[in-house]
């Protein structure tokens, strides 16, 4: 006889679920702590939030710098465009809110009040792509759809605590607009295990594998870095390469990964519209490359709500997954095209 | 040089009325600016310009502390024009301010021109912002104006905004916005012209009473007849001395105010003029000067 109890079911939990693992080391509001120390540096650094200061860590800026923080209320217009007002005046503000707001709500006014004159305004913008479990109005898997169209926007989408700490100053130095898509809250701690630094539009090769290479960006370079192991543990050797900057991208890096015959893999937080997966195409078909691109992405449609766990599951962003989509790339009949560069006594990545 | 303010004048009757009569005769050369810009596209929204003269005239050459040859400037008042279409007008007002020069008029609208159609920035100095998409001109005061009084400078920030542009829900947050922050260094300025892009304003979206919903949203609110210099200039001396609160000069105005021929004719958001009757407009703006 089967029991008829019924089982257990995760929950959605807090409107920010933790992505991280049970026991993985992570590091408290990592955003919040940078921007403070900025701060500390960097007298015309201001903050400011639309409501949700204390959902994306800008409540450690705004409790240590009460003076240089600003409440702008519900109002993401009223946000971007008051943040504009404050770069015209000589200031380098950071303006918060979550992703779907900045991008889907206050596209106009992060378009033409910030990005066409070219104003440094940081724009910070939480749960980007499945981070939380409440839905299509929370969820913002397009805004890097969104916005990879607009000029002049430089777009981060950072793995963990460690490229966020050493984002936000790269931001504030850098001259022009920009998106960072932030983790906030207990954020994994992983890329100071390896021989890493932020840089601004580059890329970064994490670890070198001769069978396959995935290409990633945002949280999924710490899947990426988890598959990697898995399948090493199987012989198969996998080569990571992290993407934090979605633009400008770092083709070079790009191209140089793919002019291998070895299964290239693109890993994003976002949908397979229009983010990383169809960046790297493009960039590889504009240059005369023929390789086939396996997305490992959102699929194009709203998402389920539900538990963290359960939806990356299901969409395919979990570890388990990945590795399972690896090997079915691997094994794939499809003949992995190759170029002139197979004959090149010494692969990019040897 | 810095341009001179109402705030550094005595404010004696003989010297308003010496005001008045000197900021008449700027935005009687606004308007022919104006005009002579509209004969060189053929058409445009030479029914605001006109309008909207006046408006200009008190702000451009008896309220704003700028220096015509330093656009730059930090310390200088900011000037947002958000309706970017009224671009035909700032710029005659800017030639009258000397911050660009009369000969350069001519090339409005044109190829390579520092004065294009709708105002932007990037293109004309002086011009602080890009406007034409509504509804984005007092988000960005809210923003200048905490930036500059964080800064502790006490420069001031108008805004230009059209009665169309207040069916822009982003307007209402940004008046929330500078009402909450008590910005006192904000001056709205609201050309009211009850004519946009569809038709009347009032059977496109009502927007009245524009007085009592100002005030509803805390603001310290004047309305007046945007084409009497002499209300103008109190209205804008009173709001000057306001704190506390942002300001709000509502200006009802008229499309064409100051040419008879253009003043009569079917109100048009944007006005087709034919070729001889550029001269008749010119001709009927300097009778009414002498009158």
């Amino acid at each position: 006889m089967t029991s008829t109890a019924p089982r257990k079911k995760l929950t959605t939990s807090a409107m920010i679920a933790s992505f991280a693992d049970p026991g993985q080391r992570t590091t408290s509001a990592p955003f919040g702590h940078a921007l403070n120390r900025l701060a500390e540096e960097r007298p015309e650094v201001v903050g400011l939030s639309a409501d949700l200061a204390k959902y994306t860590d800008m409540h450690v800026f705004r409790d240590a710098h009460p003076d240089r923080f600003f409440q702008m209320g519900m109002a993401e217009q009223t946000l971007l465009g008051a943040a504009a007002g404050m770069a015209e005046v000589g200031l380098v503000p950071f303006a918060s809110t979550y992703s779907v707001f900045a991008t889907r709500r206050a596209y106009d006014f992060l378009c033409l009040d910030i990005a066409e004159p070219g104003l440094n305004v940081n724009v910070v913008g939480a749960l980007p792509g499945l981070t939380t479990g409440y839905g299509p109005s929370h969820q913002a898997t397009e805004d890097l759809a969104i916005l990879r169209g607009c000029p002049n926007l430089t777009i981060v989408d950072p793995c963990d605590s460690v490229d966020i700490e050493q984002a936000v100053p790269a931001l504030a130095a850098a001259p022009g607009p920009t998106y960072l898509r932030l983790l906030r809250g207990a954020v994994p701690t992983v890329l100071d295990e390896y021989d890493y630094r932020f840089e601004l539009g580059k890329a970064a090769e994490l670890r070198t594998g001769r069978d396959v290479v995935l290409i990633s960006t945002g949280l999924m370079t710490m899947r990426a870095l988890q598959a990697a192991e898995r399948l090493a543990a199987d012989h198969v050797d996998v080569a990571v390469l992290h993407v934090p900057t979605i633009k400008p991208l770092d083709t070079e890096a790009i191209l140089r990964a793919a002019r291998t015959d070895r299964l290239l893999v693109t890993l994003e937080n976002h949908s397979v519209v229009g983010g990383l997966a169809e960046s790297v195409a493009s960039t590889l078909a504009f240059a005369g490359v023929g390789n086939r691109v396996l997305p490992i992405a959102l699929p194009d449609e709203f998402l389920a709500a539900g538990a963290l766990p359960t939806l990356h599951d299901r969409y395919g962003l979990s570890t388990d997954a990945i590795v399972a989509r690896v090997r079915t790339g691997l094994t794939d009949a499809a003949p992995t095209p190759r170029g002139p560069w197979a004959a090149d006594p010494a692969p990019a990545t040897a | 040089m810095t341009s001179l303010t109402a705030a550094q004048v005595p404010a004696g009757t003989d010297r308003r009325s010496e005001r008045v009569e000197r900021i008449r005769q700027a935005a009687y050369r606004i308007r022919r600016n104006a005009l002579d810009m509209g004969e060189v596209q053929g058409q445009g929204y030479i029914g605001q310009a006109l309008g909207v003269a006046d408006v200009l005239a008190v702000v451009y050459t008896d309220q704003l502390r700028y220096r015509p040859d330093d656009p730059d400037w930090p310390d200088r008042d900011r000037f947002l024009l958000s309706i970017g279409h009224y671009a035909i007008a700032a710029y005659a007002a800017m030639a009258e301010a000397g911050i660009i020069p009369i000969e350069e008029l001519e090339t409005y609208g044109s190829d390579g021109s520092r004065l294009p159609m709708s105002a932007m920035a990037s293109y004309t100095p002086g011009m602080e912002i890009s406007g034409g998409s509504l509804g984005h001109g007092l988000g960005v005061a809210t923003g200048m104006a905490l930036g500059l009084r964080h800064l502790g400078n006490p420069a001031r920030v108008f805004n230009l905004l059209s009665d169309g542009e207040l069916d822009e829900g982003s307007t209402w947050e940004a008046a929330m916005s500078c009402a909450h922050h008590g910005l006192d260094n904000v001056t709205a300025i609201v050309d009211v012209n009850a004519l946009q892009a569809d038709g009347p304003t009032v059977g496109v979206l009502r927007t009245e009473p524009l007085t009592e919903k100002w005030r509803a949203f805390g603001w310290h609110a004047v309305r007046v007849d945007g084409n009497d210099v002499a209300a103008l200039v109190a209205a804008f001396d009173e709001v000057r001395e306001h704190r506390g609160s942002p300001s709000v000069v509502i200006c009802d105005t008229r499309i064409g105010s100051g040419v008879p021929l253009l003043e009569s004719r079917e109100k048009a958001h944007f006005m087709r003029v034919d070729e001889n009757e550029w001269q008749i407009a010119r001709d009927q703006l300097e009778e009414g000067l002498a009158r």
